[in-house]
């Protein structure tokens, strides 16, 4: 089925408390190899037929208006799976 | 992102360019703050200290147009109201002594532009922030509360409000472990573009553990611990960094702060330990302002000066320049003044909770902040001109054009329709008890948390929050907040003094000794003649009021600039008040509990509906006067409460206000789903009111309260004995129902759903 993936990241500037408790843990368990995590999340979006340009270009609007919070949150990326 | 190619601005170089053209406009300062601070330091300020005076200086850190008002809360009082006070105005919250040994200290603060912007950060970052003021006093936060005001609930923008504030307060609150024990929620739609966030914390600590934010020893160290720094809530000085950019233009901060709960929970209990381990000479938190807050404060307060660097600070982003790091609003940190012997000790502390920590400096004798960056010299001021003697403004106050015609347009003048029809009536009360201000709050106040610890007695929808301080003697504190931003518009001055009488008839209403004020006063722009007179007359009149009921204010907030546009909110005085109980067993419930009780209205009903939420709910109306305050019948009314529940002859009190008479019985009966039988014959026929009058009017002094009958002379002779209008206005019963005698009756179910139904459609 084709989809349209969203993703979504808090922006780069702010807290992003489950990273660090995730990157903390990995601290923990001896992975000193990795220094940061951030943590997003990934939307998709299936759809019946392989999008339109016309509906990637709403999903990219929906993406921005709604899958995410523009205060706090970038759309990192929208692109079309088969 | 934008590239980095310039250098600090240094104080030599500052000296080496005194016409360099500054940003000082855009940072929100005046030509002659400006000028002001080229005069303090006899150069202009580098771009570091400029980003430290023009937030330091800023309405919010400073109260430059409120200092001149507030200071008699400090001025009207007798030395017996201040005896119990053992840290007052001007820390950052104030302690009371409430015996045993214990000491509580309370305070409320605002957080209403950043809840607008980002409604869950927002919110969850005022609770954050309010319990680390808590913490910085030596105490342990033992509960919350939040005073909230929202746009209108039809309108699609107040739901985004609401479920992000309502969460973020929630999931902070609830991550922490602490207890929400009440609060207030109002919807009009004069809060529509600019909400209040209103975060209210009390903490307890014994008498030796106080803390004060202060630096005075020389040698001492300063150390910043907790979170790392990072670019939240910076976005206002980004200005500052345009000129250190390439043509990218400057950089994006974000205006907003991310809250992490748990980390502050590690913060707490990290704090205590340090603090019972005596390794913490003095102690700051850091919010609004940050370490430029942090560090000017500490040195001022102790008299002394210090010496940082601020390449130590621990930062989560490497490319923050030296001015963002002063500024930032990073969450969950703290400063601590430690003796250099105690490092170790410190060390062990924090090491064993994992926080991090860095030292950035040291106290030092001379009154002086001097900030490196490395080896160059950023910041040489003195501390005393940035955190306390800021600019004090007399700002113009005019009495407002509309005032006149407002207080003219009475319940009467209008002519407004009432009616003495049962049926009429009954569907009156109907719409009031399920209006959206007077409808039950359990949908938001269920998201969270009222008995995480095991210690609260009292929490929503009782008249007060109240909480067990000492688990040996069950010593506790009951607090209320009120604010009736409608009467505040029809008259500011008594107004406030009404948001007083209710929040101190609801503390003794719960069997609990009123003995402190809080305050976190909403208004529009001061720079707005009517609005700084609305100020003016609130200040006023909350300060006379504390004198006449003699219990002090401890502290409080000023949240200026609410309004959109040209068009400011109503007066929004937050008045908080803390009573004191020597058990919480003792507490008295609000609603009814057993059948064959007599059910006794004390004080006298006067016809006033102006301002009332009858006139607003029936007529959408709002003119006249609000409701006489009577602050002695309110002492008189509370030391009776008091006597009344010493000798246990009080089953329940419920105090009567915002929906009057009417709201009062539905409250009563749905609390714990016990019916009556009531009349209001007796009521209109001694006080010579309508049955409007009796169910809907909003005269202050009045509580109703169930008493068994075996206490029914005791307690009446109680009345007499102390003057208090005591009428016998109806009986419990185990009917299911609430039967207002002449008019209808309603099954307790049939009440339930309509009081419950309104917000959950709304927001569910």
């Amino acid at each position: 089925m084709p989809k349209i993936i969203v993703e979504v990241m808090p922006k780069a500037d702010l807290l992003d408390p489950a990273g660090k408790a995730v990157a903390n843990a990995l601290q923990r368990k001896g992975h000193a190899e990795i220094s940061n995590v951030r943590i997003g999340k990934r939307i998709e979006l299936h759809y019946a037929s392989t999008p339109t340009d016309a509906e990637v270009e709403a999903a990219k609007q929906i993406a921005a208006d709604f899958l995410s919070n523009g205060v706090i949150e970038d759309v990192i990326s929208v692109t079309v799976e088969n | 992102m934008a590239k980095i190619v310039s250098t600090v601005d240094t104080t030599k170089n500052a000296k080496k360019t005194p016409e360099k053209e500054q940003p000082w406009k855009e940072l929100g300062l005046k030509q002659e703050e400006y000028d002001r601070i080229k005069v303090i330091l006899g150069r202009r300020p580098t771009s570091a200290e400029l980003a430290m005076y023009s937030v330091m200086w800023s309405e919010h850190c400073s109260y430059k147009s409120s200092k001149i008002y507030l200071r008699q809360f400090g001025e009207k009082v007798t030395p017996e109201m201040t005896k119990n006070l053992m840290v007052g105005m001007g820390e950052n919250a104030g302690v009371v002594d409430i015996g045993e040994g214990w000491a509580v200290t309370f305070k409320v603060e605002s957080h209403n532009h950043p809840s607008y912007i980002e409604p869950f950060q927002g919110a969850a970052t005022g609770v954050g922030g309010i319990v680390r003021d808590i913490l910085t006093m030596g105490a342990r936060p033992i509960a919350i509360m939040d005073q909230l005001r929202f746009g209108a609930v039809s309108n699609p923008d107040t739901a985004r409000v609401v479920n992000g504030v309502v969460s973020g307060i929630s999931f902070y609150g609830n991550c922490l472990g602490l207890p929400n024990i009440g609060g207030e929620t109002v919807f009009d739609k004069v809060y529509q573009g600019n909400p209040l966030v209103n975060a209210l914390s009390v903490g307890a600590l014994r008498h030796e553990d106080l803390k004060l934010a202060k630096a005075s020893n020389p040698g001492d160290l300063v150390i910043l611990f907790g979170a790392r720094t990072g670019a939240d809530g910076i976005g206002g000085v980004s200005v500052l960094a345009s000129e250190t950019f390439d043509a990218d233009g400057p950089s994006r901060r974000p205006a907003v702060q991310v809250g992490d709960p748990f980390a502050e929970k590690v913060l707490i209990e990290c704090c205590l330990e340090l603090y019972a381990a005596k390794v913490v000479a003095g102690i700051q938190d850091l919010g609004g302002a940050g370490l430029s807050c942090a560090t000017s404060e500490l040195a001022s307060n102790g008299q002394a000066g210090m010496r940082v660097q601020l390449k130590e600070v621990l930062l989560r982003d490497e490319s923050l320049t030296p001015e963002e790091i002063l500024m930032s609003e990073s969450q969950e940190r703290m400063m601590a003044i430690v003796p250099k012997k105690d490092l170790k000790a410190f060390t062990a502390i924090v090491n064993k909770y994992e926080v991090e920590f860095s030292v950035l400096g040291e106290v030092i004798r001379e009154p002086r902040l001097y900030i490196n960056w490395g080896k160059e010299e950023i910041v040489n001021v003195p501390p005393r001109s940035v955190a306390h003697d800021g600019p004090v403004y007399e700002r113009p106050v005019s009495y407002p054009v509309w005032q006149d015609s407002l207080n003219n347009n009475s319940v009467k003048n209008a002519n407004l329709k009432r009616s003495n029809e049962a049926s009429d009536l009954a569907e009156e009360l109907v719409q009031i008890i399920s209006s959206p201000n007077q409808a039950s709050k359990s949908w938001i106040t269920d998201q969270y948390d009222h008995y995480v610890g095991g210690n609260t007695a009292l929490a929503m929808p009782d008249d007060s929050g109240m909480v067990r301080v000492s688990e040996e003697t069950g010593l506790g504190v009951a607090i209320a907040t009120d604010a009736n931003g409608r009467y505040c518009q029809l008259d500011p001055y008594n107004g406030a003094k009404l948001a007083l009488a209710e929040a101190y008839r609801n503390v003794a209403s719960s069997g609990a000794v009123p003995v402190a004020v809080t305050n976190c006063l909403n208004f529009g722009s001061p720079e707005n003649p009517e609005v700084m007179w609305q100020f003016k007359q609130a200040t006023a009149g909350l300060a006379d009021g504390c004198l006449e009921l003699g219990i002090p204010v401890t502290g409080g907030n000023v949240s200026f600039y609410n309004q959109t546009g040209d068009i400011a909110i109503h007066p929004t005085p937050v008045v908080g008040v803390l009573g004191v109980i020597d058990d919480v067993a003792r507490r008295i419930p609000s609603g009814w509990q057993d059948a064959g009780n007599n059910i006794y209205l004390l004080g006298i009903t006067r016809d006033e509906l102006d301002g009332s939420v009858w006139s607003e709910v029936i007529h959408d109306h709002l003119g006249g006067k609000p409701p006489v305050v009577d602050l002695a019948a309110e002492k008189a009314l509370a030391e009776l409460l008091q006597g009344a529940s010493l000798q246990g002859l009080l089953a329940s009190t419920h105090d009567l206000s915002e929906g009057g008479l009417a709201q009062t019985l539905v409250e009563s009966t749905l609390r714990f789903g016990m019916g009556a039988r009531i009349w209001l014959n007796e009521i209109t026929e001694r006080d010579r009111v309508d049955l409007t009058a009796a169910l809907f009017s909003e005269s202050t002094a009045r509580v109703i309260v169930s008493v068994g009958r075996e206490d029914d002379v005791k307690f009446v002779g109680l009345c007499e004995a102390r003057g208090i209008p005591v009428l016998r206005i109806g009986v419990t019963d185990a009917s299911g129902q609430l039967e207002i005698q002449d008019l209808a009756t309603w099954s307790i179910e049939e009440l339930k759903a309509t009081h419950g139904a309104t917000i959950p459609e709304f927001f569910g």
